[in-house]
């Protein structure tokens, strides 16, 4: 077992409670920033760090804060992005649900390293029981002088609140998460600018994701080298695994960056394997939006290297051979799962949640979903698997947000890998209304 | 001043300026189609992605191409930009595939379409669209409802460009026009069924580029190039009474706002030329109109197939 800077805590009775979480050594890195660091300093612990977002694009955190525009006069924003919605990922969920005050902790302290008075953690509307502990966590930490005016005699004055949204997809997505905490329709706005030149209100914002504003706590409380040193090259630190699918011991999982995929699949320490003795078919290491990789690259890269679990081996060898580590929603597909009927699932996630706003994306979606329905109830025809190509061909890239590459690249995945599954719906009708497909297939040789 | 290259013609044009704004400037060809930015509603465009565009090189700092396609409506020029439009084989691809995304679910009715002959889509679809689609599903369905007494709203036509919200947002003043639901189920609605009551309302007929909002008191009475467009103005206080009547005879069988051939009402006086809803659907006596002379339609369109005089050089013909 690896270190666990973020859950080291997490099964101490009662550290949802503000004394608690204190005696656990909590709130130590807003009393060293506040009282011996500048903001600038918080910032460089953060860039030393290497720090990479964890919400899934994995930009790093530090250089995002140094591209917050500070014009005098206008107040500056940080916003929590909690809308965790991504189908797969739940690891902000067990962060919140367990050590709210680690989250609060995070945003002082970043937002004293941007100077903002105000931020907000704008909450998916279907964690509406997190919200009331977040909302008591905040509650106590007023109380505490941890949060208001003037904290621990720093003058550093910093309001936080709490804002639900109303369960969409979309709002997970920084401008749209922007647009929804202003009271509007969540649809993406046109970039540039950027947020962090004109975000919320107007105002320089910074969104960053639950768990890499968390991770600014053991950032700050051991340096930004120290933490650098945990990991593997780029990819620093610790990271928060949310493992479902069939495994043995499914669940969110700190892990080191670097260990190998084999050992987090099959791992004592981890997720002990498949479940029911059964064998490894396919795997979404980053949530529903990465390419799907079956079985034989799951923990070998084409190149025969033993896969990791970091930023750049899970992307090794691009979309023909790699996929993403993303926001670290690792689903896990047994021989018996039909990819058919699980891309179909996906693409009607995202024809479900598709803003609606640019035509790419809210027609292709909705197509794509159509024609996988009937591809999966054995109405599909050979033609349409190429359509399918065509379709996620033109909608990746042409749209406003990520939304439309998201629907995209599980579909082109699929089809990729598992073409003759596809084919076997086409060609087997009743059959593949009757049974799975659930075939174990020898390593293809990779163009 | 900075020089911006489109299509291999070269521009010199303001800083702030967009791809398609320094497009139009030079006209003709190089210039992408564009369904839902419109100049005179500030906070449109970049929704329906016809006017993607391959920018070759960003700019003389940073001679590197920019690697997706990009929206010229709200992409701003740099100084030494190469865009690429008609010359690049992937804006062709990738646009051809947005008119296809957006005819999916678009009805084929335009026989029986009251913009038929002055439609974009329709114009687009010409260029670009394939001969046959390859959407096999149930298309979207909606019913067409009443916005007010005098338009009409056929969503199923509907391309969701926005710009009648804007229209909504920006020249009238209390907002009941908006999008309902999102994705595929998203649609052009008023705040349940209330009616858009402003005397400008009835500019967003003026600003829809496909026959989504129609003109009731002239729908199905003709078809537009049966009639005969003749410039007018009045004296109006609301409005600056300045717009096209199409005639028939001596009837006038509608009224609309000037528009230039990129289908934005023309400036007038110095303001965009928006006319009053009363100009719009009640003077439809040629004795209110004083007739200035016919007007010139652009040839661009599908309307002028045939029918007016110059040469053909935008429409290919389809293979």
């Amino acid at each position: 077992m690896g270190r666990r800077l973020l859950l080291e805590h997490d099964n101490v009775a009662g550290i949802e409670t503000f004394d608690v979480y204190r005696k656990n050594g909590g709130y130590r890195s807003v009393e060293k920033a506040l009282k011996s660091m500048s903001p600038e300093l918080v910032l460089e612990e953060v860039q030393k760090s290497g720090l990479r977002g964890r919400g899934g694009a994995g930009f790093p955190t530090g250089m995002k804060w140094s591209f917050l525009a500070k014009p005098e006069g206008v107040p500056r924003y940080l916003l929590c992005n909690a809308d965790e919605s991504e189908p797969g990922t739940f690891k902000d969920r067990y962060l919140m649900e367990k050590i709210p005050h680690l989250l609060i902790e995070g945003m002082i302290v970043s937002s004293f390293a941007l100077g903002a008075n105000q931020s907000y953690i704008y909450i998916r509307g279907e964690y509406m029981w997190i919200l009331d502990i977040l909302e008591k966590a905040i509650a106590e930490a007023y109380e505490k002088g941890f949060l208001g005016k003037n904290i621990l005699g720093s003058g550093f004055d910093h309001d936080l609140s709490v804002a639900p949204g109303g369960g969409a997809y979309i709002c997970g997505e920084e401008t749209a998460l922007i647009e929804s905490l202003e009271g509007k329709r969540g649809n993406p706005r046109m970039k540039p600018p950027f947020p962090a030149v004109k975000g919320l209100y107007g105002c320089p914002t910074v969104v960053n994701n639950v768990e890499s504003i968390a991770a600014v706590v053991p950032i700050i409380n051991d340096g930004g080298e120290e933490y650098a040193k945990i990991g593997l090259g780029k990819s620093t630190g610790t990271k928060l695994i949310s493992a479902c699918g069939n495994l043995v011991r499914p669940g969110v999982y700190e892990i080191e960056m670097g260990i190998t995929v084999e050992e987090f699949i099959y791992g004592d320490d981890y997720c002990r394997g498949i479940a029911n003795g059964k064998k490894l078919k396919a795997c979404v290491p980053g949530g529903s939006s990465v390419p799907i990789l079956p079985h034989y690259l799951v923990t070998k890269t084409a190149a025969g290297e033993d896969r990791l679990m970091t930023y750049e081996s899970l992307a090794d060898g691009g979309f023909a051979s790699g996929s993403m580590l993303g926001s670290g929603g690792f689903i896990v597909f047994d021989e018996d799962q039909c990819i058919v009927r699980n891309t179909w699932n996906f693409a009607r996630f995202y024809a479900h949640e598709s803003c609606g706003q640019c035509s790419p994306c809210r027609e292709g979606t909705g197509w794509m979903e159509k024609v996988l329905n009937r591809l999966e109830h054995g109405q599909g025809n050979m033609r349409d698997i190429d359509l399918l190509a065509e379709i996620n061909k033109k909608i990746e890239g042409n749209t406003i947000c990520p939304l439309g590459d998201a629907a995209a690249w599980p579909v082109a995945a699929a089809i990729r890998h598992f073409r003759d599954e596809f084919e076997w719906h086409v060609n087997e009708r009743e059959e593949s209304q009757k049974r799975n497909y659930g075939l174990i297939r020898e390593p293809q040789s990779i163009a | 001043m900075i020089k911006v290259t489109i299509d291999d013609v070269e521009v010199e044009v303001a800083e702030g300026t967009t791809i398609l704004n320094a497009a139009r400037m030079i006209g003709g060809d190089v210039v992408p189609p564009a369904m839902c930015y419109y100049s005179k509603l500030p906070d449109t465009g970049g929704k329906c992605r016809t006017c993607l565009v391959e920018v070759a090189a960003g700019s003389t700092k940073d001679p590197r191409p920019m690697p997706k396609l990009v929206v010229s409506c709200s992409t701003p020029v740099q100084d030494g930009m190469v865009v690429k439009n008609k010359t690049s084989q992937r804006v062709h691809e990738n646009r051809g595939a947005v008119v296809e995304f957006l005819l999916i679910n678009h009805p084929l009715d335009c026989p029986v379409c009251d913009q038929a002959g002055e439609c974009h889509l329709q114009d687009l679809g010409f260029e670009h669209g394939a001969e046959k689609t390859r959407y096999e599903e149930e298309r979207r369905t909606f019913d067409p409802i009443d916005i007010g007494n005098k338009i009409k709203l056929h969503m199923n036509r509907c391309i969701l460009c926005y710009r009648c919200v804007a229209v909504a947002n920006q020249l009238t003043d209390k907002r009941v026009h908006g999008v309902l639901h999102r994705g595929e189920h998203a649609e052009i609605s008023t705040y349940i069924e209330s009616a858009v009551e402003n005397d400008f309302s009835g500019n967003m007929i003026d600003v829809c580029p496909v026959g989504a909002l129609t003109d009731k008191t002239f729908r199905f009475k003709s078809r537009v190039w049966f009639l005969k467009p003749m410039e007018a103005e009045c004296e109006c206080t609301k409005c600056s009474g300045k717009v096209v009547v199409w005639q028939f005879g001596n009837e006038i069988y509608r009224v609309t706002g000037r528009k230039d051939r990129y289908g934005e009402v023309e400036d007038q006086d110095g303001k965009p030329g928006w006319i009053c809803n009363d100009c719009r659907f009640d003077k439809k006596d040629l004795s209110k109109w004083n007739i200035i002379g016919p007007r010139t339609i652009d040839r661009h369109s599908v309307i002028s197939q045939g029918k007016y005089e110059g040469p053909r050089t935008s429409i290919k013909k389809v293979k």
